[in-house]
Formats: C-alpha cells, structure tokens, sequence
C-alpha cells in the first residue's frame, strides 16, 4: 500500500504545480515508512521540504499555504503526534470557508498513520479519527486497499476542501495487489462493497476491513453470508449504502480500533438505529478498541485490538438475538 | 554565538584549570560515565539477541545526560525523553526498570516511590510545560526542590518548548531545561530544523539565562547544570543549557542513518568522545590506571547481569493489564470491557 500512496503523490506532484510535500523526515529521508521516497529528488526540495519538528508549525503553515492557492500536502509523522497541531486543526483548518462566507478555502490534505497491530511504541498506535470527524469542516478518509489509497488520495488532493488522510500502518507492507496505472480517482464518500452476503452487514474501515474480511471467510464457513462493507470515508460518510444493506440483512456489526466511547462505531451505530430501525432485527453490535490508551505493552498488545475471533463472536451474537 | 564552556578538551588536556573539581568528584563522574555507556551498549547486544524492543541509543551523549543528572538531588524532578535511559539511570532509576521498559513491560513504567521520576516521554516537548509546574509546586510548597527537563533540538522547535521556557521565566520557575544538540531530529540536521545557530540564545527572548555548553565534556556539564540547579534552588528562576554534543548510534535500533548521513561526520565525532577524554585526563593525572578500568568493567558488567537476572524476573503482564490505571476507580465500562477480556481467555 505504502507504493501506492507514493504513486499518488508522485502523480499529483507532475500534475499540478501547485502542490507541495512537507512534514518531518519525508525529504531526504522519505518518511519514516518511504511514504514520500525519492520525491524530493525527483521535485526539489521547494515542493518537497522537510519541516522543523511542530506539528501546529506544519498545520499552521498548510493552512497559509492552502489560503494562498497552494494545495499543501502535510505529513504527520504518526496520528497520536496529530495532537500538538489541534488548536490548529480544532480553531482554523476547518473553519475557513464558513468564517470568511466562502471566500477562502482550503485544499490541503494531511496523510498520517494511524493505528496498531504492529508493536509500535507509546503513542505510535492512536486512531484518532472520530475526534477529526468531530470537526466540522474537516473530512476523513481512510483506505483499506493498494488501490483504493492511491484513488482516495488523488481525490483528497483533488478536493478544495481539508481532508485528513489516515494510513493503517499495519497495511503499508501486508497487503499487496496490482494497482491500476496512471491518474484516477476513487470518490470521497462512496463506500465500497468488499464482499456481498445476506445474513448480516458487517461495517469497517482502513486496518479493521482485512480483519473482518477473515471474520466474515471463518463465518462462511459455518454458513453465515457476510455483507461486509468497507466505508472508505467517515466524513462525508456513505450512509445510503450502509442502510441499504442493513435493510437487506437486518443486522449490523460496526468494527473500529479506536476506544469504545464516543468513537465512530457508534456513530455509525446510531445512524442505523435512526433511520432503519424498521429493517432491524438485532440490536447493532460494536467491535472496537477499548477505553485505556492503546497498550504500548507489545506482549498483551493483541488482547486490545479486535480480531477476527471478536468480530465473529460479535457475528454470532446479532444473529442469535 | 555565545560562548562554549569547556573544562577538559577533546584530547584531555584541562582548559579552565581553575574550574576543575576534587579528584573524588571526577572519578565519580568517570564512573557515571562508564556505567552508562555499559549500559548503552549491552542494551544494543540485547536488541540484536532478541531481548530487547525498539531502543533509541545514547551512545556519544554519555557526558550530557550523567553529567546533569548527577547535579541533582533524590528529592528533585526528572522528566526524561525516550533518549536520556543514561540520565534516568544515573538519577537512581533501577537498571531493571529501564531494561523492562524497552522491553515495552507495564513493569518499566512503575518507579521506585521515593524517585520524583516520570517514564520516558514518547511525544515530543509536551513535559517541558510539566516541568515548569513541578518546579512551581515545589516552590508553593516551600521546599528548595527544582526539576529538570531534557529535550532534542529538535523537540526546541515545538511550541511547547517556547510556552515553557516563557512560563519559567515569568513566574520565576526553579526549572532547569537542558536541551540536548545531537545535531539531528531523526533525518533532519540541526541546520534544517533552524537557522539558528546557537540554541542556548533561545533563552534570551525569554529574560532566562542560556548556557552553552560542551557536551562531551562532562566536567562541563557537570558544572554548568550544578549552577543552573543551584541558582534555582536559591530561587532565582530557571536556566536553559544547551549541551553541543552528537548523536554517534542511529536514532532507534531500527534506524538506517546510511539513508542521511555520512560515516565522516560521525568520525569527527568519536574523537571526541566524552569517556575517553576525561579518561585520558585522569589519567594523566595519575588518577586513573588499566587496573582500575579493568575492576570497573568487571563491576559494571556483574550489575548489568544482575539486572537482566532481575529484569527476567519480572512476570508477564496479564492482558487485563491495558485497562488497569485508566481512572481511580474503573468506570461501568471499563468494568464491562474487563469482563470481555476474560471472558476471552476463557476462550
Ligand atoms: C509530537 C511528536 N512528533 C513527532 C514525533 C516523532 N519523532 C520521534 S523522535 C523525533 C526526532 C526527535 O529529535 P530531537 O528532538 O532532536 O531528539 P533526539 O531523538 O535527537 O534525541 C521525531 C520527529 C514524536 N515522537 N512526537
């Protein structure tokens, strides 16, 4: 995946003169996972800089950069390194076009990492989507194939308006498969149907999609029909395609990594019970992180972040009810 | 360019004679030296064995961190960065505990009770406030107790760092900040991450005092943090020092520095190591013989075992353990989320 997210930027790069790459480590070094290798060599170190180390710096400057009719590209070193930049991100980046009535905008996307499964240090595994989704003004996408990140991405860089790009370290270098060559985009907002069934729809995105996907293979069989659904994008979020599906299987599993409290999932959760309340025939049933910091403790690290084993039971459960 | 307060320089020879302490006190900061840098380099064979996480080196740095931790006292505040294992051990944190933090176990997290020390800090700049409000409680409380914080240069780059040395200056903090140049933020050189040149003048815009100092100079070190803590102790505020010194190891075990940097600049720098120098000024001196470094490494290298035995000791953590100290009292649903976790390993 981390190959296609470099095709990305290399091609938006080419296109459009107007945007630029900076962040901590991505020139000389290409990124700590090789996310922007080679770019600076290939572009100049004006399009491709590496940035002091502060990340409201980073953010702060995007949104100068992005006001002033560049399309900034920043990189975060890792999303739990995100925090420093929120009064940034919480005061101004998503409140520019509504504050000044439409007249600024800004088209800048900020890609980080996110998430665990790979025995990364304190702080190094945080999924702090849901908080970013809580912003308005600010979109969320986050991919769970090679393909697919290297057309989200090109359409976030596309979009006028800030997009956080979150990157499933566990999927930079696990999966792999052909990716189409040259320009295209994957639209912002269209969720994707990763594999069809009927009996019950299961909900997830980025590094949670592959462990559903397992889930849902171990369901088959025992003869259960999985609709897994991979949303792709929280902000703006594909509500009619999950409905639809929960009207079709009147059961519903939402599987995240971040903490259970106020995260996403039950978000998605009460999207359902709103509004096909109707088509249900279980109570929707989360799959999440817990509510500790995720663990930094690499031997009992496994017991935090779903499984298939958890999301199968989950499974089970809605269609026992 | 301020001035760089050296003592001993990089081939032993002393350059501020005047300045030197008693023989006692250099053999004792030789042997803080020495221990660290044991340390440092078994916690890199460890890695290698497989006995050991994700490490980020000191090695070059030795001077630095024993040499300002050494300045405190038991009763003050030491709030380390992932980099200063050598600063949190020379303080008084147990080699075990250090081992057992690497080893990313919940056991290397928990302090000795009497030690006012913190884990190391993973996210960067964010204690340097926390330390200025240690420094500031201790003061309320009317003890001569003074903290000190550690950073990178490229951690002085973070507005927390900038917050924190305008918040010690303004309320008179007894804080010592020590910025360590190590000439790098992971690929970044210094000269990337700023134009300045000479960090220590950071303090200046802040109304603090700013030393600058060399950092594989230990006698250096040593002195120039024993004046900032005891001008904080004496309640005259907060001091910055920036010790110029090199980071010699890549930024983590599994950092590949062929990616930034040359071989040829490191050289220059392992001329001046900071243990050599001072050895070579002891003995010179006729303070310090083959003998004598042969019993150290001997001793050094019993501790160290002892430690490993020690830190081999410590038992599992039990999966129930990631939920553990989240609030005082379990909150419905953490208490819930507990109950799955072993309702899981019931399997
Ligand atoms: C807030 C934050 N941003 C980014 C990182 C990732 N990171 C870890 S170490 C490092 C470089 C630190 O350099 P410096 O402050 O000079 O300290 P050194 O490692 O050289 O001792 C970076 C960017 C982090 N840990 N925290």
């Amino acid at each position: 995946m981390v190959a296609a997210i470099n095709d990305a930027l290399t091609l938006a790069l080419e296109r459009d003169p107007s945007v630029c790459l900076f962040g901590e480590d991505v020139g000389v070094m290409g990124g700590v996972f090789r996310a922007t290798d080679g770019l600076q060599a290939r572009f100049g170190k004006t399009r491709v800089f590496d940035t002091p180390l502060a990340e409201a710096g980073i953010v702060g400057t995007g949104i100068g950069l992005g006001l002033a009719g560049m399309r900034p590209i920043a990189e975060i070193q890792f999303a739990g390194f995100l925090y420093p930049a929120l009064d940034q991100i919480l005061s101004h980046l998503g409140r520019y076009r509504h504050r000044t009535r439409g007249r600024f905008h800004l088209p800048m996307v900020i890609r980080a990492p996110y998430g665990g499964g790979v025995h990364t240090p304190e702080q190094h595994a945080d999924s702090p989507e849901a908080i970013l989704a809580h912003v308005p003004g600010t979109k969320v996408v986050i991919p769970s194939t090679p393909s697919d990140a290297k057309g989200l991405l090109l359409a976030a860089i596309e979009d006028d308006d800030p997009v956080f790009f979150f990157e499933a370290i566990k999927l930079y270098r696990s999966v792999k498969e052909d990716v189409p060559d040259g320009y295209y985009t994957v639209p912002l907002g269209k969720a994707r149907l990763a594999r069809e069934g009927s009996d019950v729809t299961v909900i997830a995105y980025g590094g949670m999609v592959e462990v559903c996907a397992k889930a849902a293979e171990a369901a088959a069989a025992h003869g259960i029909s999985v609709e897994l659904i991979d949303l792709r994008s929280l902000v703006p979020m594909d509500t009619e395609t999950v409905l639809e599906s929960v009207a079709k299987t009147g059961r519903a599993v939402v599987v995240t990594e971040a903490p259970r409290t106020s995260g996403f999932a039950s978000e998605i959760a009460a999207t359902i019970a709103e509004e096909a309340l109707d088509a249900l025939e279980a109570p929707v049933v989360r799959v999440t992180g817990f509510d500790a910091p995720y663990p930094p403790f690499t031997s009992i690290e496994d017991h935090y972040r779903p499984n298939p084993v958890r999301v199968a039971k989950a499974i089970r459960q809605v269609l026992a009810y | 360019m301020s001035e760089l307060l050296q003592i001993i320089g990089p081939g032993g020879e002393a350059v501020r004679p005047e300045l030197l302490p008693e023989p006692a006190l250099l053999e004792q900061l030789y042997r803080a030296m020495r221990r660290i840098r044991h340390f440092d380099e078994r916690a890199v064979i460890l890695h290698r064995q497989g006995r050991m996480g994700v490490y980020p080196p000191f090695g070059g740095m030795e001077a630095s961190q024993a040499g300002s931790a050494l300045a405190l006292r038991r009763s003050d505040w030491l709030f380390p960065t992932y980099r200063d294992s050598g600063a949190a051990l020379t303080y008084g944190m147990p080699i075990e505990r250090c081992i057992a933090y690497w080893r990313t176990s919940p056991h290397g997290w928990s302090m000795p009770e009497d030690l006012k020390l913190l884990p190391f800090y993973v996210p960067i700049a964010t204690q340097y406030p926390h330390a200025v409000g240690a420094a500031l409680a201790e003061k309320m409380r009317g003890t001569d107790n003074v903290a000190m914080a550690f950073i990178g240069d490229g951690g002085s780059s973070e507005g927390d760092f900038h917050e924190a040395l305008n918040f010690a200056g303004a309320l008179n903090a007894p804080v010592v900040f020590m910025l360590q140049n190590n000439g790098w933020a992971i690929s970044v050189p210094t000269s990337t991450q700023t134009k300045a040149t000479d960090l220590s003048l950071r303090a200046q815009g802040y109304g603090i005092p700013g030393v600058r100092v060399d950092g594989n100079d230990i006698v250096a070190v040593y002195h120039a943090a024993l004046e900032a803590v005891t001008r904080a102790r004496s309640g005259e505020g907060p001091t910055l020092i920036e010790t110029v010194t090199y980071r010699v190891k890549p930024h983590t075990v599994s950092d590949d520095p062929g990616r930034y940097r040359t071989e040829e600049a490191t050289r220059t720098w392992l001329e001046r190591d900071p243990v050599r120098r001072l050895k070579t000024f002891l003995e010179g001196r006729g303070l310090w013989s083959e003998e004598r470094e042969v019993a150290l490494e001997a001793e050094l290298m019993a501790e160290f075992e002892q430690a490993v035995e020690r830190a081999d000791a410590f038992p599992e953590p039990e999966p129930v353990e990631i939920l553990e100290h989240v609030f005082k009292e379990p909150t419905p649903a953490l208490r819930r989320q507990r109950e799955q976790i072993l309702e899981e390993l019931r399997g």
